[in-house]
C-alpha cells in the first residue's frame, strides 16, 4: 500500500495545478457579437466570404439545432452551459497576405515554440527511412479559428495533394465540399455536431488524388486562445481510390478559469483501397486542483469506409479537457473494409472522461479492432463507451475488442460500458475487459531489482499503454510520451 | 419529449384497469397507500421504452403495447387444469407452491413444510393487518424501475417463506406460477428471508395450463440471504409461446454467505428478467447465471445489477444464449463497485450463439467502479456453431440436428454446471432439452 499512498500523495502535490502549458498570449483579436442567432451565422459566413449554400447549410442546421436537446446519456457532470454567453467567432486581425512564416505576429509564434511544435524546421528524426525519402510534417497550425500559416504547399501540389483551411477549400473546391461535407456527419447528428455545422469557423480540409500516397504527414495544431471563444473546428479528409493520408492533430491550450466549449466535428471518407490515419494528441487545460475551470470537449469524429478494401485508424491519446465527450467512430461500409480504434485515456484531478467508438459493420468481410486503455487518478471518472454492430449484410463481419482500465488512489472511477449488437451468423465479434489497480507483486519485483517505486510504477503504466504507443507516428510518439509523464506526474515518475 | 406524446393512451388505459382491479388486490391503509403511490409512479412514466437505457433493447412500448386486465381469480375449472399442469413440471421430492393465475391455490400445493420453514400466502398478511410482516413486503429500495411499481401496485397475491436461524432445508421449494387464461395479467410478489446461517434451494416455474395463450406474467421476488446462509436459487421461464413475462428478483446477501441463481428463459415471446444483487456483508459470494433458448420470433432479455456495496465479495456470472429463426436475445449485465468496496473480485463472461441468419444477440456487459484494489473483468463473443466441430460429428454418423443439440448442450453446459444439486441440475437440463427436442 506504500506504493499507492506514495503516488497518490505525489499527484496530488504535483497535479494539474502546474499544467505547463497554461499561458496566455495577448493579440488583438476581432470578435462577433455575443449569443447565438441567425446574425451571428450570417456574420460568420460573411467574414469568410461564404457563398449562398454554405450560409444556407449553415442556418438549416442552427434551425435543426433549435429543435434540439443536451444529450445527457454520458457519464459527465458539468454546470449548463448558457449558448447565449458565448463568442462564436474570434480571428487574429488579418493583417496583409502572409508570404511566409517571418510575417507572422511573433507573438504567435513564441507561443508555438513555447509549446515545442517546431512550425520552422523540417522534422528530419534520426534513424526514420522512409522509402519516400525523408519524413516530413506540414503545418496547417490553426490559431483559435483561422488558419494563420501553411508551409509545404509546395510540396503537396506536386503529389496533387490539397491541404487548406477548409474555408479557402469552400472557396476553390466547392465541389468537393459540396460533395463530402456532412456526408458521414450529417448536419442533424447529434447537438454538438449540429451546432457545429451551424457557426463551425475553420478546420482543415484534405483531399488525396487517386493512387496518391501522400508524401508527408499533415499535422494540424488547435489552439483556443480567447477568452470565451467557443472553438469549432471543421475537419474533412477524402482519401481518392487507392490514396493513403496519415494526419496528426495535437493540441492545448491556455490557462484560465472560465470553461470554454469545444465542439469540433471530423469526417474523414475513404474511397476503394485507400487508406487513412488519424492521429490526435489532445491536451487541453484540464482544470486546477479544484476541478475548475478546462475545457468541455464535445467532439464528433468519424469515418466513413466507402470504398472496398478501405481503411481508416484512430488513435488518440487523450490527457486534457475537463470533459472529454468524443467518440471516433468507423462506418465500414465497403466490402473488406478495416477500423481501426486505439486509445490512450488519462484522466487526473477532477476530469470526466466519456470516450470510445463505434465500430459499424455494414460490408462483407469486414474488419474492425479496438484496443483502449483508461488510466484514471486523482478524483477522476474515466469511462469507455463502445458499440460495435453488424448490420445482417455484414456476413464475416469481425470484430476484437480489449479494453484495460488501471485506476491510481481510491477516489477516482472507471467504467466501461460497452455495447456488442450482432444481426448476423457469421459474425464473429470478441471483448474483453479488466480493471485492477497495478499489481503489488509487479511493483515488489521492480523494487526489489533497484527501481524506486516511481521508476517501477512509470514502468509498469508504460508496458500497460504501449499497444497504442506504438500506432502513433514517431513525431507524435515522442509527445504522447511526454504527455503521459505530465499528466501523471507524481505516478509515473 | 416522446412521453409526452405516448403516455396519455397508456396512462389513460393504465389508470382503468388499476380503478378496475382496485378491490380485488389485498390490504388497506399504508399498504394501499404505497400501492396508490407506486401505481402513480408507473403511470408518470408508463413503460419503458428504447429511450430509457435500462430498457434499450427491450421496448416495451412495442413489444407490450399495453398491459392486460387483471386475471380473474381461478374457479374450479381453472384448478383443474392447473392442476395437470403442475404434475408434468414439478421434480420430484420439491416442497411445491402453486399460484395460478396469481393466486396462491393452497388445494394444489404441499401442506406441512420442513421443520424452520413458515410458509404464508402474501394475500392473507397484507389483509390481516400484520403490520410489522407487511412493512417491507411492498418496499423495495433497491432498485428504481417502473416495472417494480406496477408490480407493487398490482400485485394480488404470492408466497411469504421464512427459513429459521440455522435451519439446513433437504427439499428445494418449489413457487411455480401457472397461468389458466388467455389475454389476462397476473401480478405476483413473494418473499424468501433465510436467517442467518440457512440453507434452502428456491425453484420458480412459469408455465401455462393447456389452452392459456397470450398472457402476461408479472412477478417479483425479493430474497433476503442472512449471514453465513446459502441459497441455491433456479428459475425456469417456460411460458406459452405467445405470452410474456416480466420478473424482477431483488436480492441482499448477507456477510460470508453465498447466492448461486440460474435462470433459464426457453418460453414466453417477450421476457425480461432482470436481477439486482447486492452485497450488504463482507465475505459474500455471487455465482449468477444465465441461459436464454430461443427461437421464432421470441425476444428474451435477462438484465443482471451486481452491487458491490462492501469490500471483499466476490462474483461470477455466466450467460450463454443459443438463438435460432428471429430470435432476439439481451444481455445486460452490470458490475458495481462502490467507493471503499475493495478487494472485489467481478468476473462476467456472456457468450451467444447465433444458428440462424434472422437472430439478433446484444450484449452489454458493463462496469463501473469506484475502488482501485479491485479485480474486475468482463468478456463477451458472439458467433456461430464452429464448422470443424460439426463436420467431426457429421463424420461419425450423427444428423446435422443432432450434431448441433450436441454442440448446444456443451455450450450451455458451462452456465448450468454451477447448479451443485445433481436432481436439480437433472431439472435444469430437463427444460433444455425440452426446448432442443420442440427444435426438431
Amino acid at each position: 500500500m506504500a506504493a499507492v499512498q506514495e503516488t497518490v500523495d505525489r499527484v496530488r502535490q504535483i497535479d494539474v495545478d502546474q499544467y505547463r502549458y497554461g499561458f496566455e498570449t495577448i493579440i488583438e483579436s476581432e470578435k462577433a457579437p455575443k449569443g447565438l442567432s441567425e446574425d451571428t451565422i450570417r456574420f460568420i459566413s460573411a467574414k469568410k466570404n461564404e457563398p449562398a449554400w454554405m450560409l444556407e447549410w449553415r442556418l438549416e442546421a442552427y434551425r435543426r439545432w433549435l429543435t434540439m436537446q443536451e444529450p445527457t446519456w454520458a457519464r459527465v457532470d458539468y454546470p449548463k452551459i448558457d449558448y447565449q454567453d458565448l463568442y462564436y467567432y474570434s480571428a487574429p486581425k488579418p493583417k496583409k497576405e502572409i508570404a511566409s512564416l517571418d510575417e507572422i505576429d511573433p507573438e504567435i509564434l513564441k507561443t508555438y515554440e513555447k509549446l515545442g511544435i517546431p512550425l520552422r524546421e523540417v522534422e528530419v528524426l534520426e534513424g526514420v527511412v522512409r522509402p519516400e525519402g525523408e519524413r516530413k510534417v506540414a503545418v496547417d497550425a490553426v490559431f483559435d479559428s483561422v488558419s494563420v500559416a501553411t508551409t509545404f504547399q509546395e510540396e503537396l501540389k506536386k503529389a496533387g495533394v490539397i491541404f487548406m483551411p477548409i474555408s479557402h477549400a469552400i472557396q476553390q473546391h466547392p465541389e468537393l465540399v459540396k460533395q463530402y461535407l456532412g456526408s458521414v456527419v450529417p448536419t442533424s447528428d447529434n447537438f454538438f455536431a449540429t451546432l457545429n455545422s451551424a457557426v463551425f469557423s475553420d478546420g482543415s480540409f484534405v483531399y488525396v488524388p487517386p493512387g496518391v500516397r501522400c508524401p508527408m504527414e499533415l499535422s494540424t495544431y488547435f489552439r483556443i486562445n480567447e477568452r470565451n471563444t467557443g472553438q469549432f473546428e471543421r475537419t474533412l479528409i477524402i482519401a481518392d481510390k487507392g490514396s493513403y493520408v496519415s494526419y496528426l492533430e495535437g493540441c492545448t491550450a491556455p490557462q484560465r478559469d472560465e470553461n470554454q466549449l469545444h465542439a469540433a466535428v471530423v469526417e474523414l471518407v475513404t474511397l476503394d483501397d485507400a487508406e487513412i490515419k488519424y492521429s490526435t494528441v489532445q491536451n487541453w487545460y484540464p482544470g486546477n486542483s479544484e476541478g475548475k475551470g478546462g475545457i468541455f470537449n464535445f467532439v464528433t469524429k468519424r469515418g466513413d469506409c466507402r470504398g472496398a478494401n478501405s481503411k481508416i485508424s484512430w488513435t488518440q491519446v487523450e490527457t486534457g479537457s475537463a470533459i472529454t465527450w468524443k467518440y471516433p467512430s468507423c462506418i465500414l461500409r465497403g466490402d473488406n473494409s478495416r477500423g481501426e480504434f486505439y486509445s490512450i485515456a488519462i484522466s487526473n484531478g477532477y476530469q470526466q472522461v466519456d470516450s470510445g467508438t463505434k465500430m459499424l459493420h455494414l460490408g462483407k468481410n469486414t474488419t474492425s479492432r479496438i484496443i483502449s486503455k483508461g488510466i484514471a487518478a486523482g478524483k477522476s471518472q474515466n469511462t469507455y463507451r463502445g458499440l460495435v454492430t453488424a448490420h445482417r449484410k455484414a456476413t464475416n463481419a469481425r470484430n476484437f475488442t480489449a479494453c484495460d482500465s488501471l485506476l491510481i488512489g481510491d477516489k477516482c472511477g472507471a467504467h466501461t460500458v460497452p455495447y456488442i449488437e450482432a444481426k448476423n451468423t457469421s459474425a464473429l465479434f470478441e471483448h474483453e475487459a479488466t480493471t485492477s489497480k497495478i499489481s503489488e507483486d509487479v511493483l515488489f519485483y521492480c523494487v526489489q531489482r533497484g527501481l524506486s517505486q516511481e521508476e517501477a510504477v512509470g514502468l509498469v503504466v508504460n508496458g500497460f499503454v504501449r499497444d497504442v504507443l506504438q500506432q502513433l507516428p514517431m513525431e507524435f510518439a515522442v509527445e504522447a510520451q511526454k504527455l503521459i509523464s505530465i499528466s501523471l506526474e507524481g505516478s509515473v515518475g | 419529449m416522446d412521453v409526452a406524446l405516448v403516455k396519455p393512451a397508456t396512462e389513460r388505459a393504465t389508470r382503468e384497469l388499476f380503478a378496475a382491479a382496485r378491490d380485488r388486490l389485498p390490504g388497506s391503509g399504508p399498504v394501499s397507500e404505497a400501492r396508490q403511490a407506486a401505481f402513480d409512479d408507473f403511470a408518470r412514466r408508463g413503460l419503458p421504452y428504447r429511450r430509457i437505457e435500462e430498457w434499450k433493447y427491450t421496448d416495451l412500448r412495442t413489444l407490450l403495447r399495453e398491459i392486460a386486465p387483471l386475471a380473474a381469480a381461478p374457479d374450479q375449472a381453472a384448478l383443474a387444469s392447473a392442476a395437470k399442469a403442475v404434475t408434468a413440471y414439478v421434480a420430484g421430492d420439491a416442497y411445491k407452491l402453486v399460484l395460478v393465475d396469481g393466486v396462491f391455490a393452497p388445494q394444489l400445493s404441499d401442506q406441512t413444510p420442513e421443520t424452520g420453514v413458515e410458509v404464508r400466502a402474501l394475500r392473507d398478511i397484507l389483509e390481516n393487518n400484520d403490520v410489522a410482516a407487511r412493512a417491507d413486503l411492498l418496499t423495495t429500495t433497491a432498485a428504481s424501475d417502473t416495472m417494480i411499481s406496477l408490480n407493487t401496485a398490482m400485485a394480488t397475491d404470492g408466497i411469504v417463506i421464512d427459513v429459521a436461524e440455522n435451519a439446513k432445508l433437504t427439499r428445494p421449494l418449489h413457487i411455480v406460477h401457472i397461468a389458466t387464461q388467455s389475454s389476462t395479467a397476473a401480478f405476483t410478489r413473494s418473499l424468501l428471508r433465510l436467517a442467518n446461517g440457512a440453507q434452502a434451494t428456491l425453484v420458480e416455474s412459469f408455465v401455462a395450463a393447456e389452452g392459456a395463450a397470450a398472457y402476461q406474467a408479472h412477478d417479483s421476488v425479493v430474497l433476503w440471504i442472512g449471514d453465513d446462509a446459502g441459497l441455491q436459487h433456479v428459475r425456469l421461464v417456460e411460458d406459452a409461446r405467445d405470452a410474456a413475462n416480466i420478473s424482477t428478483a431483488i436480492v441482499t446477501v448477507g456477510a460470508k454467505a453465498t447466492f448461486n441463481s440460474l435462470n433459464l428463459t426457453s418460453g414466453a415471446a417477450v421476457s425480461r428478467y432482470q436481477g439486482f444483487i447486492k452485497f450488504s456483508g463482507e465475505g459474500s459470494h455471487a455465482d449468477v447465471n444465465g441461459v436464454n433458448l430461443l427461437n421464432g420470433r421470441q425476444h428474451g432479455d435477462t438484465t443482471l445489477v451486481l452491487d458491490h456495496a462492501v469490500p471483499h465479495c466476490s462474483s461470477n456470472e455466466v450467460f450463454r444464449a443459443v438463438l435460432d429463426d428471429q430470435a432476439h436475445s439481451v444481455f445486460q449485465g452490470k458490475i458495481i463497485v462502490r467507493p471503499d468496496a475493495q478487494k472485489t473480485d467481478g468476473r462476467m463472461m456472456t457468450r451467444a450463439l447465433l444458428l440462424s441468419d434472422g437472430a439478433e444477440a446484444d450484449n452489454k456487459p458493463e462496469l463501473e467502479i469506484f475502488a482501485d484494489d479491485v479485480s474486475c473483468g468482463h468478456g463477451a463473443t458472439i458467433g456461430a456453431l464452429d464448422e470443424s466441430l460439426l463436420f467431426y460429428l457429421r463424420a461419425r454418423g450423427l444428423s446435422e440436428k443432432e450434431a448441433q443439440a450436441l454442440l448446444i448442450q456443451a455450450f450451455v453446459g458451462e452456465a448450468i454446471e454451477s447448479v451443485a444439486d445433481d436432481g436439480l441440475r437433472d431439472v435444469v437440463i430437463g427444460a433444455a432439452e425440452r426446448w432442443l427436442a420442440a427444435r426438431g
